[in-house]
């Protein structure tokens, strides 16, 4: 079967592009060869790592998982685009304060994931642990569920873990 | 991966129009599994027809208590509805139990039910499967068969069901209500998979030119105390060892409704009909649910590396029904 090329519209970080692109390109792969946006990551290119982790319409998904043509108009975000007037997100400050890395390659997506887990939590989306009511408090135990598909091979859970605890925080003042 | 001509369905009628006359033309919904597939070559659709843009994300009331799930609501979207977590708690907690986060956010409720198996070797071409080469032969019947059945298999394929939302919908009687070409059809959900006997390659009793539209689940199963329980290699993000789906409910001393559904352990999300039958009308005790443990478990064939899920299973079932009964279930 010949390679069929389409023009395919992704609104990334609030601008919009056009890509031309056979539809098995992943939206990971759209992003990083064809956007040069290569903050998000290809870890295991198979949905279990979570390095890919990006923000569609507020909500994060593995973007290895999928296929651009998939996700024309929605609102795509990457972690290019959660600073604001050149000040970092929250949640990239208190990964710098905290140490929530070592060799960097998992911290976009656990920051991409945490924005939204921090978002879900606020909301009342309950999860395996908490049952159907939502504590109001995020404990160890409820970030580390909410936050288990995103995997770090280097380790930094704890830094990671107070990251989020911090920019849960701030974010709440 | 290999290529494929893409199209988008805008409505049931043209989804199922793009599919027919084509052999190698597959649905594609969340994409979590699919994909994966396909790009181990295990898939290999020449035609893919994208269905998450069809209207079937709704969850509505049906007459009686019941909700109607829309076959292209997001898995997160089902575990945090109001109505689910209200009515269906079991539904609810299962979903939460599979996947990570942000794989609930992409798959659907049709494409849950119609995930494969992730046995190693049906995911590995250079072994013998039948379920991905008909007639080749089983590699997980003398390999590594940790994660394998114990209930329902055949000489032919010991492949378990992964998805921890099904064995809540098979506990609490959903049915399916799917469209093709000569119109609806309604399946109870205990007969929509399959048990792999001569042809594990066919998994379920959709037609090739079916649609899930959407599942549905019963008012008499609504608001019943239930217990979703899990036990896995590590604490979040792994498929089940064994899962229970359970709803008890006790009248006067007597078991008045008893649900009981397994994963990890089958072919397909398993109905625990035995185990129900012995504990239906009987005093809910540690013994008796020990007793209709046993009933369910005595036809378990264990391969060389999966005997552990036998006692297994029954311990969670008899954890599970005691904290339903709020008895003491360790003694």
């Amino acid at each position: 079967m010949s390679e069929e090329l389409l023009r395919v519209v992704l609104r990334v970080n609030g601008a919009t592009h056009t890509v031309t692109i056979e539809p098995r390109v992943s939206l990971l792969d759209a992003l990083r060869d064809h956007l040069r946006l290569t903050g998000t990551k290809k870890g295991c290119d198979q949905g279990a790592c979570g390095a890919c982790t990006v923000l569609v319409d507020g909500e994060r998904i593995n973007s290895c998982l999928t296929f651009a043509i998939q996700y024309e108009d929605k609102d795509i975000r990457t972690i290019e685009g959660l600073s604001h007037d050149g000040n970092l997100h929250p949640l990239q400050q208190a990964f710098i304060a905290q140490d929530g890395f070592q060799c960097g390659y998992c911290t976009p997506g656990q920051i991409c994931s945490a924005v939204a887990m921090l978002n879900e939590f606020r909301s009342g989306v309950p999860s395996a642990l908490s049952g159907p009511g939502v504590p109001d408090e995020l404990t160890d135990e409820e970030l580390r569920e909410r936050m288990s598909g995103n995997l770090c091979r280097c380790g930094a859970y704890v830094g990671i873990r107070e990251a989020i605890h911090e920019a849960a925080g701030a974010i709440a003042r | 991966m290999n290529p494929f001509h893409y199209v988008r369905a805008t409505d049931t009628a043209s989804a199922l129009s793009s599919l027919a006359g084509h052999t190698r033309a597959h649905f594609l919904a969340g994409g979590t599994n699919l994909i994966d597939l396909m790009r181990e070559g295990i898939e290999r659709p020449r035609v893919i027809v994208d269905i998450t843009r069809l209207p079937l994300t709704e969850v509505g009331n049906l007459p009686g208590g019941g909700l109607r799930v829309g076959a292209m609501v997001r898995n997160s979207h089902l575990a945090s509805h109001p109505a689910v977590r209200d009515r269906f708690p079991l539904l609810s907690q299962a979903i939460l139990n599979g996947a990570s986060a942000q794989l609930r956010n992409m798959a659907t409720t049709g494409g849950n039910m119609m995930q494969r198996t992730r046995c190693y070797y049906f995911y590995d071409a250079t072994t013998r499967c039948n379920k991905r080469e008909p007639g080749s032969g089983c590699d997980a019947l003398d390999g590594y068969n940790r994660i394998h059945a114990i209930l329902g298999g055949s000489s032919r394929c010991i492949a378990t069901h992964p998805s921890d939302m099904c064995v809540a919908l098979a506990a609490l009687d959903a049915s399916v209500n799917v469209i093709g070409p000569s119109g609806e059809r309604t399946l109870a959900f205990s007969d929509f998979h399959r048990l792999p006997g001569d042809a594990p390659n066919i998994e379920t009793n959709l037609r090739r030119d079916e649609l899930i539209t959407s599942v549905d689940l019963p008012g008499s199963s609504a608001e019943l105390p239930s217990i979703y329980r899990k036990v896995r290699d590590r604490a979040s993000y792994a498929f089940a060892l064994v899962s229970v789906a359970a709803a008890l409910r006790v009248e006067d001393g007597r078991v008045r409704d008893v649900r009981l559904a397994l994963g990890g352990v089958a072919h397909k999300p398993w109905r625990a009909a035995a185990a129900e039958r012995v504990l239906t009308g009987a005093a809910p005790t540690t013994d008796a649910f020990a007793r209709a443990a046993d009933a369910e478990l005595a036809p378990a064939l264990p391969q060389a590396h999966n005997g552990f899920k036998i006692p297994l299973a029954k311990r969670v079932i008899v954890a599970v029904l005691s904290e339903l009964a709020a008895i003491d279930g360790d003694s």
